[in-house]
């Protein structure tokens, strides 16, 4: 009695070891079942999903012009004070003075990508890239201004 | 201020006493405890006599960082407490913020945020037993998981934008609306699922080595795991009914079919058979959303800024690991007077020193294992 159950324990213990072991031989020579994606290697044929969070950037036409009208909406919306605005006073050809931007200061090293300073801007200024290699040398080189040097706004956005 | 040393000789005078007992250190930088969670353990030859986890490591007071953001804010720093069900904890927040200022959601966003929940706990799941096999010195497992992982990752990065930090959830719905390959996606991974899910049986559960390793581990009756507060995979391996989706139905979780996972074994292989079957109840739940979606708005509408009346607002949900509750006290300003998270990790470590006596040290791990502990959510 004793000698029957240990051989059906024995047997049964081989038997599950074995299961597995064909589970791992399969993928041994079904090399088509493999899915890992090389990475550095494979950055040229890499498509980041387009809703994909990567950083904070302002997208600028051919005539050097934003969308930003310095409201400031997305620097009360970031909940880690990653963007400040920094504003100017612009006289206008009729001579009166108008608020505009001089520059967008964004700190990527404080950055959660929470996506919340998109969300918050009424003038579609600011969207998300898609692009997530980040790693410099330098701390400061992560704080970046995000405006072009001698952009101005487009027309018509208010 | 807080010394190794004194702790230590707190809790057993000398390294080894005159009892024979002694004391080692798991963690807080060990590979086996996921994470930064420091466990002192007293030893009597190879049985353990005592576990006392040491916390703090990881905190990082997001209750309180909470109580200075205002209630747009604050969800998104939830996402990093229970990092593996972030969308879950940020769902937890809107039904808190909602439930404040009696928003009504929009049938489409209710639909999204339990594919979204349902989609988290599978891939939380799959996490945990690519992880626990690991625990037990098998490797390849972890691989097997990662893949179907993987395909869940990429609906959330192409949808949510995020991989594992979605805060796709706003206050009044959803951020964004599907994308619109969401659902060919899903159907997609729910194939390979179906597909593959018996590799997983056939890899760990039948395996003689694993099922010795399991059976009769970590007993925990269901009077112990009422009385210190388990909830989740873990109380219900005890034959305790603790899912907030049946108790106290959220959303519309009281329209859907889906049964609540209960096992009697009381030990680990119970625990873990409950979070295997489990994963199948929420492809379950899946199968039913993905193909009626309701058109309509994904966000209700809101005032730009958000005041909570005065007050105190409670709600809870189920995780993947058990029920997190979100207790916010409004002074009727446009930030919370305080926030207090029941964390169902806290819970559920502070019962591994009940399981663990008596047993030997080499099980520690498989029984911390599957009580499946996040430790920044414990921290948070």
């Amino acid at each position: 009695m004793f000698l029957t159950d240990y051989i059906k324990d024995v047997t049964g213990a081989l038997k599950s070891l074995a299961t597995g072991m064909k589970r791992t031989l399969y993928y041994f020579t079904h090399h088509k079942e493999i899915i890992t994606e090389q990475y550095p290697d494979n950055r040229a044929t890499l498509v980041m999903a387009d809703r994909f969070k990567g950083e904070v950037v302002m997208p600028h036409d051919e005539k050097n012009e934003h969308r930003c009208t310095g409201c400031t909406a997305c620097e009360l919306a970031c909940p880690n004070g990653t963007i400040k605005v920094v504003t100017k006073f612009d006289i206008t050809p009729e001579g009166k003075k108008k608020k505009a931007i001089d520059k967008l200061v964004y700190h990527l090293e404080l950055c959660t990508m929470c996506n919340l300073c998109v969300q918050a801007c009424p003038s579609d200024a600011i969207k998300m890239a898609q692009t997530f290699e980040h790693s410099v040398f330098d701390r400061s080189k992560l704080t970046k201004i995000l405006n072009n040097p001698g952009s101005k706004i487009m027309e018509g956005v208010e | 201020m807080y010394r190794e040393t004194e702790i230590l000789q707190q809790t057993s005078p000398g390294i080894i006493g005159e009892t024979g007992e002694f004391t080692i250190n798991v963690g807080p930088q060990h590979p086996a405890t996921h994470g930064v969670l420091h466990l002192v353990i007293t030893l009597s030859g190879e049985t353990i006599k005592k576990v006392e986890p040491h916390l703090g490591y990881i905190h990082r007071s997001i209750e309180k960082m909470c109580e200075s953001l205002n209630y747009r804010q604050f969800i998104y720093v939830t996402s990093r407490m229970d990092y593996l069900s972030a969308h879950i904890n940020n769902h937890a927040c809107a039904l808190c913020v909602e439930k404040g200022l009696q928003i009504e959601v929009p049938p489409r966003a209710q639909v999204i945020r339990i594919l979204m929940d349902e989609l988290t706990r599978v891939a939380s799941h799959e996490l945990w037993w690519g992880a626990m096999a690991m625990d037990l010195g098998a490797f390849t497992p972890f691989f097997h998981a990662f893949r179907e992982r993987e395909s869940i990752n990429e609906i959330m990065e192409e949808t949510c934008g995020a991989r594992l930090t979605m805060n796709y959830i706003a206050p009044g719905g959803v951020v964004q609306d599907l994308h619109p390959d969401f659902q060919r996606r899903v159907k997609e991974f729910l194939k390979l699922y179906k597909r593959k899910i018996h590799e997983y049986d056939e890899l760990v559960t039948g395996n003689i080595i694993f099922q010795n390793r399991m059976k009769g581990i970590g007993m925990l009756s269901a009077k112990d795991a009422i009385s210190y507060g388990v909830t989740g995979p873990a109380a219900r391996g005890s034959n305790v009914s603790s899912d907030i989706r049946k108790i106290q139905p959220y959303e519309i979780y009281d329209k859907l079919e889906f049964d609540e996972v209960l096992e009697t074994g009381c030990d680990s292989f119970a625990r873990y058979m409950v979070r295997i079957r489990e994963m199948q109840q929420s492809i379950r739940i899946i199968e039913q959303l993905i193909d009626n979606i309701p058109e309509g708005d994904f966000q209700a509408k809101t005032k730009a800024v958000l005041k909570l009346p005065k007050g105190e607002f409670y709600t809870r949900v189920e995780t993947a690991r058990g029920e997190l509750g979100v207790y916010i006290v409004s002074e009727g300003g446009t930030t919370p007077y305080r926030i207090k998270f029941r964390s169902p990790g806290f819970s559920n470590l502070s019962v591994l020193d009940h399981i663990a006596r008596g047993s030997k040290i080499g099980d520690l791990v498989a029984m911390m294992g599957t009580l499946d502990l996040v430790i920044p959510d414990i921290d948070r």
